[in-house]
């Protein structure tokens, strides 16, 4: 499958007056259609930078993101963008933050209001849409989060750290049913995470960033050898181990000198 | 109370072997026991907190009643000069001489009127500005000094300016009234309005909205919660900045009332309006809190 976006030599600053912090330094990899890509590397490496920049919440001060999109059209894939915390808001039903995106995009069309009842009732729920957020539970309440990102219709998906305001248990359990709903629906994924566990179980490929400024320090395509394809299953794989070890490598020798 | 002491300490430690001794045989009945326990704890519950609050009710009105007593007491038994200090009799006499001469009612009309035009014109004043100064950055940036300067200048002190440049009249005290309030507020409104989390608004971004958006659909209705209890806080306010008005530049209302008793040595009169001022503002403070209250049920928050 070919890259639908490819990122070259990607390379951001933050300024103050105390001087210039380098964030990202020669960022280059590609996304190919329908893949699952996660993002690793030590806290404050810039991971969340890296995403923003393809969101297009920020510009890229060096390099460029080339669009290549399999239809030979140049159109920037839609980009739908799920946040550490699901933020729904308290002061709307579940219905109306679902369709918020619809809301702000004036895109209250059939069409899009039909997709948002296939999902509600896809996704359990249909019975919940006029409750407020805190009725629901953590999973729930990222099931709403992702209806609300999808009811766009994202081609390209990226979460940073979205799972990371649960309980450890909620947790797995929310981000295996996410990524099997994002899988399910054929979305390209990238997601942002600091488990290496959660990265190996999810993505096809990861990406490891090192410290500041971030250079891309290894790409890991994953392949295991699974009876079902879940993401807790993904985590008795007998390469599980193995992938987790090389990553565990490439983070911890971070601070030594390259050569 | 010793007994009962001992009498309760005994008791614990019966249930306890009780509880020890229980068989399987009887842990079906004993389930059903624990649940009618539990309940009776919930009671409890609910019965101590009612408890306290009766608690607490019942010595605000003992603090009350005592007060109004002493006051009375003291005032009969000349430990204090009526003449200066009045007493609980001679408010309500005054208070029914007020009325017969329908004056008082006049005056409670007036106050009220100015304090809640007032109130009103601060609240969309000062939710303009906050907005303007949340939409420009620079803009806050520019004028936070001059807002600074202007909410701890102590109002009273631009009163006879009012008069100069408005004359005497219901213009002056509403504007005196506001400048009272509308500093402060404009600052909490900016400020409550910064709180708001900065990722709520990147989620706006995110699903392709604009800094308007972002203020309508987050700034605004996250808000609502600093935006009442500034509320509470700006009716004070404005009572305040009305009373002072009516000091200086009125021929209604009660702080004229207040005024006008002082000059002519009647301070039954100024008693009487002091109590009811103090009957108002707890009376504006009451309505907000309902309308938080209302506010709160409706969006469940």
């Amino acid at each position: 499958m070919q890259n639908i976006l490819e990122l070259k030599n990607i390379g951001y600053s933050y300024h103050s007056l105390h001087g210039e912090t380098k964030a990202l330094q020669n960022i280059s990899f590609g996304v190919r259609e329908g893949e699952f890509i996660a993002i690793v590397g030590p806290s404050g490496c810039g991971k969340s930078t890296l995403l923003s920049i393809i969101a297009g919440l920020l510009s890229p001060e060096e390099g460029t993101i080339a669009v290549n999109n399999p239809d030979g059209s140049l159109h920037y894939p839609k980009i739908g963008y799920m946040l550490q915390r699901d933020h729904l808001f308290e002061w709307r039903t579940v219905y109306r933050n679902v369709t918020l995106g619809l809301e702000l995009n004036h895109a209250m069309t059939k069409e899009h209001l039909d997709t948002v009842e296939r999902l509600l009732t896809d996704y359990g729920l249909n019975k919940f849409r006029d409750k407020r957020p805190s009725e629901l539970s953590g999973g729930m309440k990222q099931r709403a989060a992702l209806i609300r990102t999808l009811a766009l219709e994202p081609q390209l998906l990226l979460l940073d750290e979205p799972f990371s305001a649960l309980d450890y248990q909620t947790r797995l359990f929310v981000s295996a049913d996410i990524c099997r709903l994002i899988r399910a629906a054929g979305k390209t994924m990238i997601i942002i995470t600091h488990d290496l566990s959660e990265a190996i179980s999810l993505a096809d490929r990861i990406i490891v960033l090192s410290g500041r400024p971030a250079v891309v320090k290894n790409e890991v395509a994953v392949k295991l050898t699974l009876a079902d394809n879940s993401p807790l299953a993904a985590r008795n794989a007998p390469e599980f181990q193995q992938y987790f070890n090389m990553l565990w490598e490439d983070l911890t020798h971070e601070n030594e000198p390259d050569q | 109370m010793k007994t009962n002491l001992i009498n309760e300490k005994k008791s614990l430690p019966d249930k306890r072997t009780c509880g020890t001794e229980k068989t399987n045989i009887f842990r079906k009945r004993n389930a059903f026991r624990k649940e009618a326990a539990e309940l009776t704890k919930q009671e409890e519950f609910v019965k101590d907190h009612r408890r306290h609050h009766h608690e607490i009710a019942s010595w605000r009105t003992i603090l009350f009643v005592l007060f109004l007593a002493l006051w009375e007491i003291g005032a009969d038994l000349k430990w204090i000069d009526s003449f200066f200090f009045a007493s609980p009799s001679r408010v309500v006499k005054c208070f029914a001489e007020q009325m017969r001469s329908n004056s008082m009612l006049a005056h409670i009309g007036v106050t009220l009127f100015e304090t809640l035009f007032s109130f009103l014109l601060v609240l969309c004043a000062s939710l303009l500005i906050a907005t303007l100064l949340w939409y420009s950055p620079k803009l806050s940036e520019i004028l936070e000094p001059y807002l600074v300067v202007l909410n701890s200048l102590p109002k009273s002190a631009l009163a006879p300016l009012f008069i100069v440049w408005l004359g005497t009249g219901t213009k002056t005290i509403i504007v005196a009234g506001m400048s009272v309030a509308v500093f402060g507020s404009v600052i909490s409104f900016y400020t409550g309005f910064q709180q708001v989390d900065a990722e709520k608004i990147t989620l706006i971004y995110t699903l392709g909205g604009s800094r308007r958006d972002a203020f309508s659909k987050v700034v605004l209705p996250g808000s609502v919660p600093i935006l009442l209890s500034t509320a509470k806080v700006n009716i004070g306010l404005a009572l305040v900045g009305v009373i002072i008005g009516e000091f200086l530049a009125a021929r209604r209302g009660l702080g004229y009332l207040i005024i006008y008793g002082s000059q002519v040595f009647q301070l039954d009169m100024v008693i009487t309006s002091i109590i009811v001022l103090c009957i108002i503002a707890l009376g504006f403070y009451k309505s907000i809190q309902i309308i938080e209250h209302q506010i709160k049920i409706r969006f469940k928050m």
